[in-house]
């Protein structure tokens, strides 16, 4: 970097100071008012007045019982949607008894074999009035199918069902890495779910498009919107394709989720430039007419990479002014990380003070008197206007590579991220960039003595004992059917949803159903590029 | 005297897809020196080990951020001497709270490096371990 002149950390140029003379001519008409097309100042003309956003904990481990319990906890604390945070077996499609996975059961998130776990982990919440996210993408549509069926049980009728699947393989592809099958398939049944969501599941979000993998890969802000929005496009374009649907019967129940970082205004920048960025494409790649199909929601994560091991406390600070740039940005629904993330799962108390840094932020702050308190800044402007620019470059050169599954496949994207995340590596150890605690200020502080929550022997025979229940007793020619069923459907291009809310109705589990598409589509071989 | 290069394999057992970790590592290693190779994700302890085989490592560095650590290191250390490759070194990085750290090194691993660690450290420690000697400065 030139002497004396200043970046963000995705590389945007900041100025000494800035006046009307970075604005532009047009300047109001291209940011518009809250509540109206393309909603650079949000989504809604009163902002936070009329609605808060989500206090969403992201949340799950070891057994349902265990995570029912932490679920109950968080909604008595003013926690106000639940998050499933589901194990790795069951994000990619093996069963608790897998011998192959045994060492990974309830450790990072929930096991859910079957619809016997997915009973248990909602007993008491009801789903009429609570929404749900999932951070499943692979095996995405099984969660879906297991929420409408648990609802069913509690006699809550689809249409009242609220919540999101992530439901976003494209990225898992490039970071996070819980893919399955080849692109192709999972793109079909990616369309078949937000379909189904459309016909039969109206309030419920089909599909999250998530950039915050990338990001906590190691892409900067600009790639991490770009990357998002271009999986976006290739989704819609998929569905709008198929001829069944119009762009205004789906759109709405498309919404996006990132990482929140440490650079507060590129933070803001970067939500108000893809909101206005997406409403844009809507309108003008699909021909969109309702509002409401422009409208770009999302959540958002803090914390994440930028939570540091040493002097972890700090963490708390860090995960707070991220939490206020993603609510000045016009966040939806937030999760805020744990100081202690870096270690291990959080404890009870840990969780709860993530939560009260929202509710903090939410009630004593008073940023949310105002909608869009930024709006009009001459700089947040100009930075809104550059990011949007830079995703459009990003954008375009993605485009011209063939679209994102292509520039997924040869590694493109992949090599990207491995080189914007080792630049900024370098910046760190050479004392360019400051991360406190880490490279300046430093002081010898022990570890802190932590009791993360464990996942032990009698949880995991807890697990393994239901599961062989469930085989027992399932009526096993019924299974059998909904499988041949799916397998099927699979084979032709009728929807998936209907087997396979069948399929989980029958307690067929989540290994059976994700190998009975394996058999059809095959494993999807990752290239590495580091 | 020309030596060759110190073979490393950076790899991921498990299901754990986070690799920013592993491939800073790889690429840092690289930088130093070594011949690095890198599995990907989502590798079994036993395909682990007979690439670790067949490519003639040095020393296996496994990445593991999903809390697996105990049960994976352990497995891939058998894995590694029931292939014949039992003199080749492990190394441990990832999410280890410190009180699992020695029981990593009591099932054979030579180090553990838990998130946090600096780079710089690491790759002194790898070449530590190797017996690698300094990058040729010229």
């Amino acid at each position: 970097m030139p002497e004396g002149e200043f970046r963000t950390e995705a590389g945007l140029v900041v100025e000494r100071c800035y006046g009307p003379e970075h604005s532009g001519p047009d300047a109001f008409a291209r940011i518009g008012e809250p509540g109206e097309f393309p909603f650079t100042r949000g989504n809604h003309p009163g902002g936070y007045r009329d609605r808060l956003w989500t206090f969403r904990q992201y949340s799950g481990f070891g057994t349902p019982e265990w995570s029912n319990e932490r679920y109950k906890l968080l909604l008595e604390q003013g926690g106000t949607g639940l998050s499933v945070a589901a194990d790795l077996p069951t994000q990619i499609g093996y069963d608790s008894d897998d011998p192959d996975v045994e060492e990974e059961v309830g450790r990072v998130g929930v096991a859910l074999d079957s619809l016997a776990d997915a009973e248990i982990l909602f007993r008491g919440i009801p789903l009429d009035r609570i929404s749900t996210s999932w951070t499943v993408n692979g095996t995405a549509a099984i969660m879906l199918a297991f929420y409408v069926a648990v609802g069913a049980k509690q006699g809550v009728p689809r249409a009242k069902l609220r919540g999101t699947i992530q439901n976003d393989i494209l990225k898992e592809y490039v970071a996070r890495g819980t893919w399955i099958w080849p692109p192709s398939p999972s793109i079909r049944l990616i369309a078949d779910t937000i379909e189904f969501c459309a016909e039969e599941v109206p309030r419920y979000n089909a599909v999250s498009v998530a950039g915050a993998h990338f990001r906590d890969a190691g892409a900067n802000a600009a790639q991490e919107m770009a990357f998002t929005l271009q999986d976006a496009v290739t989704y819609c374009d998929e569905i709008v394709g198929r001829g069944r649907m119009t762009i205004d019967q789906f759109a709405p129940q498309v919404s996006f989720f990132f990482y929140t970082h440490n650079d507060f205004f590129e933070e803001v920048a970067k939500y108000r430039a893809g909101r206005r960025r997406w409403a844009h494409i809507v309108r003008e790649r699909y021909g969109a007419e309702k509002p409401s199909s422009s409208m770009f929601r999302f959540g958002v994560v803090c914390g994440g990479w930028t939570l540091q091991a040493r002097q972890p406390h700090n963490n708390i600070v860090r995960v707070a002014y991220q939490a206020m740039a993603a609510v000045l940005g016009g966040v939806q629904s937030m999760f805020t990380a744990a100081w202690d993330e870096p270690f291990a799962l959080p404890t009870e108390a840990s969780t709860t003070l993530a939560l009260r840094t929202q509710q903090i932020l939410a009630h004593e702050t008073g940023v949310t008197r105002t909608v869009d308190p930024l709006g009009g800044s001459y700089f947040v402007e100009a930075l809104t206007d550059e990011m949007e620019e830079k995703v459009v470059g990003i954008m375009a050169d993605l485009e011209a590579r063939g679209g994102m599954v292509r520039c997924i496949e040869d590694g493109y994207v992949q090599r990207l991220i491995a080189d914007e995340s080792a630049a900024v590596q370098r910046r760190i150890d050479s004392g360019e960039r400051v991360v406190v605690g880490v490279n300046r200020y430093e002081t010898d502080e022990p570890v802190p003595a932590l009791e993360p929550p464990v996942m032990d022997d009698a949880a995991r025979k807890l697990q393994l004992d239901r599961l062989a229940e469930v085989r027992r007793t399932r009526n096993t020619r019924a299974a059998l059917d909904a499988l041949a069923g799916l397998r099927a459907a699979a084979l032709g291009d009728a929807n998936l949803m209907p087997p396979l809310v069948r399929c989980v109705e029958e307690y067929c589990t989540v290994g059976e159903i994700t190998s009975e598409l394996k058999d059809v589509w095959g494993e999807y071989q990752q290239p590495t590029v580091f | 005297m020309t030596e060759l290069p110190v073979r490393v394999l950076v790899a991921k057992p498990g299901l754990d897809g986070h690799d920013r970790g592993a491939k800073l590592v790889a690429r840092a290693l690289r930088d130093a020196g070594f011949e690095v190779i890198y599995t990907g994700i989502r590798q079994k302890p036993e395909v682990i080990a007979s690439i670790a085989l067949q490519e003639d490592v040095d020393l296996v560095g496994l990445s593991i951020l999903s809390g697996a650590h105990l049960g994976l290191t352990r497995k891939t250390v058998e894995a590694l001497r029931a292939a014949g490759a039992g003199d080749v070194k492990v190394v441990v990085g990832g999410t280890v709270p410190q009180s699992d750290v020695q029981a990593l090194l009591d099932m054979g691993a030579c180090a553990v490096f838990p998130t946090g660690t600096p780079i710089e450290s690491l790759v002194a420690e790898v070449r530590r371990i190797t017996g690698a000697g300094a990058p040729s400065t010229n």
